[in-house]
């Protein structure tokens, strides 16, 4: 309450103290956003006309709106950082900023958000960068609208879309990020909300996820990244309503589960991944009224996975529904629907009569001899997973859905 | 070769079994379209029908129709016609017109389902394609049994166990030994094995279109080429060509040494 | 017309023919005669090209057989056993056997001498085995061929239709042409024959006309005559 407070008075004073309007153009007095930082008061709106500023290292070390007219182009010439704010309550909206330098030792960002709060960064597009948008220990604030188009090729000369270190309480909405080393990236930070992006086409992940808790994640759209969408060492997430797509390779997944507990996973579609999820070490987790379609290993559990729960989803036409790979078994499997199911429903309950045991022997011989993937689908192979499924012997015998669904789920 | 061609054609589009045939594909693609409403399980299950019963049927009607039509070749065979004109006009009849009815019984029900809006088009024109190159491997691979066994008891085996052993006994022996041999590297032997069977071939023709997501998860370079490009596809047609001329050119071999 | 040297023909480690030299002129009705396995009907398929001879050459008209398929233009053939594709008409099947052929006239001709007007709309699998082999004669006298071969051609004829093909094969050879016949029955090479030829374990035994081979045997009697050959060798 009390920060609100802050910031309500922050405006009410800023509007009061008569903020001035500072014009940047070439063929103005003030040609530089440099120096229009220098002249502008606080809370002051620097507004910038069309035009190429080549400027980099602009420092924001006061509370002002900075806003471009028609796209400005801020070309940093690739010699560093383009912005650094270091000051509470700026605004910096409708820029295109390129060529930011690339470096080893240091992270160059198009914008970088250092120690501050309450700061709106929107409508900006960003290209040839190296990190995008950087915010270092930095809360409350807002990453709206952005497109920020990378060209990575590979991972060790390239940085991330969006990335978020220590950042509490940030909202990352509508924000398009392709062709970076990771799409958006949070370490050590909670409590945000990440929602209405779409990250594709990156180098490595989507959305890379570590030490971050109670943070949400919904109606996103990850597609075609190098490895998908990684969520490590976290708890407390909740997952909604994402879209997983074609996220292709060896390495590769829908989404990396690794360390994550008590969080819940629902309504999210996972379509034509390599593996759906994978999932390690996470416990207690709850995966309701998703949707795995067409990926080849719908969930793989990799052990040490334990009381998650599984119900109400549609697995549809994936080339293996579940992986196992130890016999022990401690999670539930409940009411789902599978596309693969073959048994019959005589009292018309829509509940299938017999149980349905969603992990093949196939996938154990596939996860020993990566090769023999090359029998999918045939016959033999339909024979031994038959008998296999007529007495188990090396799957978990007690890894069965009781209740399968015989109509597709609808919510 | 092209009248023998085209009466061996007419003679069977005319006989019951060929309505059978074309009957089950019919029933088949309706009992999947229609009572399942789904049409990306009825493609995979179609997937597993082709691969499993066109090598089945190609074979057991090839043999048939070559001991039926014995002595009418014989009659063929003592008029000015060239010997390999009257072979690969009958077996083109009967691999044409097992095609066809494979083509039109599962098409016609697709067609009526509205498969040209929908986008499983690709699919489904992969596996008529594929079913199409089985019945003509098969029944290449029948008439070359059938004509090196006069004995239509051994010639029926021949051709059972040929099916048996491709099918299935081949992928057997091939999982053992994949698995067998899994500390060397393994991805040019399994490829290579798939090459070798026609039936592993156009199953894999499938799963390039099916199951891409799954063959993308595996590491090797060799499989990481031919699933990841079009090489894979442009390959396995290849081979299903060379599959299909290597049996006809025996055939056309093996009828100008045979006595009748 | 025919010119045969040296043939010889094994099927595996069974040796059919042994070196048969046989010359046949133009003109006139042969028959070709022998027990069981003698090698009539492998003598006969090699003419045609049906069995390939592991030694010897074969001439029909001065044309080798060998690897060659235009020579049979001057034969027709009767098989022994007749089966035609179950599904075809007899229509379509004598439009077929034209159109592979060469178009003829004779046809009409044919069709109302062996009374196969109302069969000509059904399928050729569903006639009787009598009918069958009247379209198979039909088939074979279609076309104005020098050389006419017929591989047992009484089988299944009822006694017109008997009657009417030996007509037919008079008249055949009335017109000069060549006509070579295996049979088992006597009575019927005996009756249309001018000539015949007996193998006997793959090789000729006996070229000549009936009354030759009379002589020969001191018998009075055709059958007896062929018995007397029979007996002897294999006493």
């Amino acid at each position: 309450m009390k920060k609100w407070g802050v910031i309500i008075c922050a405006i009410f004073l800023a509007m009061t103290t008569h903020a001035q309007h500072i014009e940047v153009c070439s063929t103005c007095t003030i040609s530089t956003l440099k120096e229009a930082i220098n002249n502008a008061q606080r809370f002051d709106t620097i507004t910038v006309k069309p035009g190429t500023y080549k400027e980099h290292n602009i420092i924001v070390d006061k509370p002002l709106i900075i806003k471009g007219e028609n796209y400005p182009v801020i070309d940093g010439e690739l010699k560093g950082e383009v912005f650094t704010i270091v000051s509470d309550s700026v605004t910096v909206d409708g820029l295109f900023i390129i060529n930011v330098g690339t470096s080893y030792t240091e992270d160059y960002a198009a914008l970088r958000v250092k120690n501050s709060k309450y700061f709106v960064i929107q409508n900006l597009v960003l290209e040839k960068l190296f990190f995008g948008i950087y915010l270092e220990k930095s809360n409350y604030g807002k990453v709206y609208h952005n497109k920020i188009i990378g060209n990575a090729v590979e991972e060790y000369n390239s940085g991330n879309g969006i990335q978020l270190w220590y950042s509490n309480h940030i909202e990352i909405e509508h924000n398009y990020v392709e062709r970076v080393r990771d799409g958006i990236y949070l370490e050590f930070s909670d409590n945000c909300l990440i929602k209405n992006n779409v990250s594709a086409n990156n180098v490595r992940y989507g959305l890379h996820f570590m030490f971050s808790n109670t943070d949400t994640y919904q109606d996103n759209t990850f597609e075609n990244n190098g490895a998908g969408v990684a969520v490590m060492f976290s708890k407390h997430i909740k997952m909604f309503n994402n879209t997983f797509k074609e996220n292709w390779g060896t390495a590769s997944y829908g989404m990396l589960l690794k360390e994550i507990n008590d969080s819940e996973i629902i309504g999210n579609t996972f379509e034509e991944n390599t593996i759906g999820i994978n999932i390690e070490g996470s416990n207690r987790i709850t995966y309701r009224n998703n949707d795995f379609v067409k990926n080849g290993w719908a969930i793989k559990v990799r052990g040490a996975c334990y009381t998650n729960t599984f119900t109400e989803n549609n697995f549809l036409y994936n080339s293996f529904d579940i992986a196992y790979n130890s016999k022990v078994n401690d999670n539930v499997f409940d009411k789902n629907y599978w596309s693969n199911y073959t048994g019959y429903d005589l009292n018309k309950d829509g509940i299938g009569d017999i149980p349905y045991r969603p992990v093949k022997l196939y996938s154990y011989i596939v996860n020993r001899t990566p090769e023999t993937i090359i029998l999918l689908r045939s016959m033999f192979i339909d024979i031994i997973d038959f008998s296999e499924k007529v007495s188990p012997v090396f799957t978990p015998d007690n890894l069965l859905d009781n209740n399968p669904q015989t109509k597709r789920i609808t919510w | 070769m092209l009248k023998i061609l085209k009466y061996s054609f007419f003679d069977l589009i005319r006989s019951r079994w060929s309505y059978v045939y074309f009957a089950f594909y019919l029933l088949l693609g309706v009992v999947l379209l229609f009572l399942n409403n789904d049409l990306s399980k009825a493609v995979i299950t179609l997937m597993n029908v082709i691969i499993v019963l066109v090598p089945l049927i190609g074979t057991i009607f090839g043999v048939m129709y070559y001991y039926n039509s014995k002595e009418f070749t014989e009659l063929l065979l003592a008029q000015p016609l060239k010997r390999s004109s009257i072979f690969l006009g009958q077996y083109l009849g009967v691999a044409m017109s097992l095609s066809m009815s494979l083509i039109l019984g599962l098409g016609i029900p697709f067609v009526f389902y509205g498969l040209f809006k929908s986008n499983a088009i690709w699919d489904f024109s992969l596996l008529l394609i594929t079913g199409t190159f089985l019945t003509f491997i098969f029944t290449a691979l029948a008439f070359n049994i059938a004509l090196s066994n006069d004995n239509k008891i051994k010639g029926f085996g021949y051709a059972i166990l040929l099916w048996l052993l491709l099918a299935i006994i081949y992928d057997g022996v091939f999982l053992m030994s994949l698995i067998f041999f899994e500390d060397y590297p393994l991805d040019k032997l399994s490829l290579i094995g798939t090459m070798l069977n026609p039936i592993d071939l156009s199953r894999t023709l499938i799963l390039l279109k099916l199951d891409i997501s799954a063959l993308l998860g595996y590491t090797g370079a060799i499989f990481k080429q031919f699933f990841g490009t079009s090489f894979g596809l442009i390959i396995s047609f290849i081979m299903l060509i060379i599959w299909v001329i290597l049996p006809v050119m025996r055939i056309m071999f093996k009828s100008r040494k045979k006595d009748f | 017309m025919v010119s045969i040297e040296n043939l010889h023909k094994s099927f595996g480690k069974n040796q059919v023919l042994k070196g048969v030299d046989l010359s046949i002129k133009n003109g006139g009705i042969i028959a070709v005669l022998g027990p069981n396995g003698s090698g009539k009907t492998t003598l006969i398929k090699s003419v045609l090209g049906m069995v390939i001879p592991n030694k010897g050459t074969i001439k029909v008209q001065g044309e080798n057989v060998k690897k060659n398929s235009n020579y049979r233009h001057y034969i027709d053939y009767l098989p022994q056993i007749a089966n035609f594709p179950s599904n075809l008409k007899v229509k379509e099947l004598i439009k077929m056997i034209k159109d592979l052929r060469k178009n003829t006239n004779n046809d009409q001709h044919l069709i109302e001498l062996f009374k196969l007007q109302p069969f000509l709309d059904k399928k050729l699998g569903n006639l009787s085995g009598g009918t069958k082999q009247k379209v198979n004669i039909f088939l074979t006298f279609m076309f104005d061929s020098p050389l006419i071969i017929l591989d047992e051609p009484t089988t299944g004829l009822d006694p017109i239709s008997l009657i009417r093909l030996k007509n037919l094969i008079q008249e055949e050879k009335a017109k000069g042409k060549t006509i070579l016949i295996t049979s088992h029955i006597m009575s019927f090479v005996e009756e249309i024959s001018d000539e015949i030829v007996f193998l006997l374990e793959g090789k000729i035994y006996f070229k000549g006309t009936i009354t030759e081979l009379k002589n020969k045997t001191n018998q009075q009697d055709f059958e007896h005559a062929i018995a007397s050959i029979l007996s002897e060798n294999h006493a």
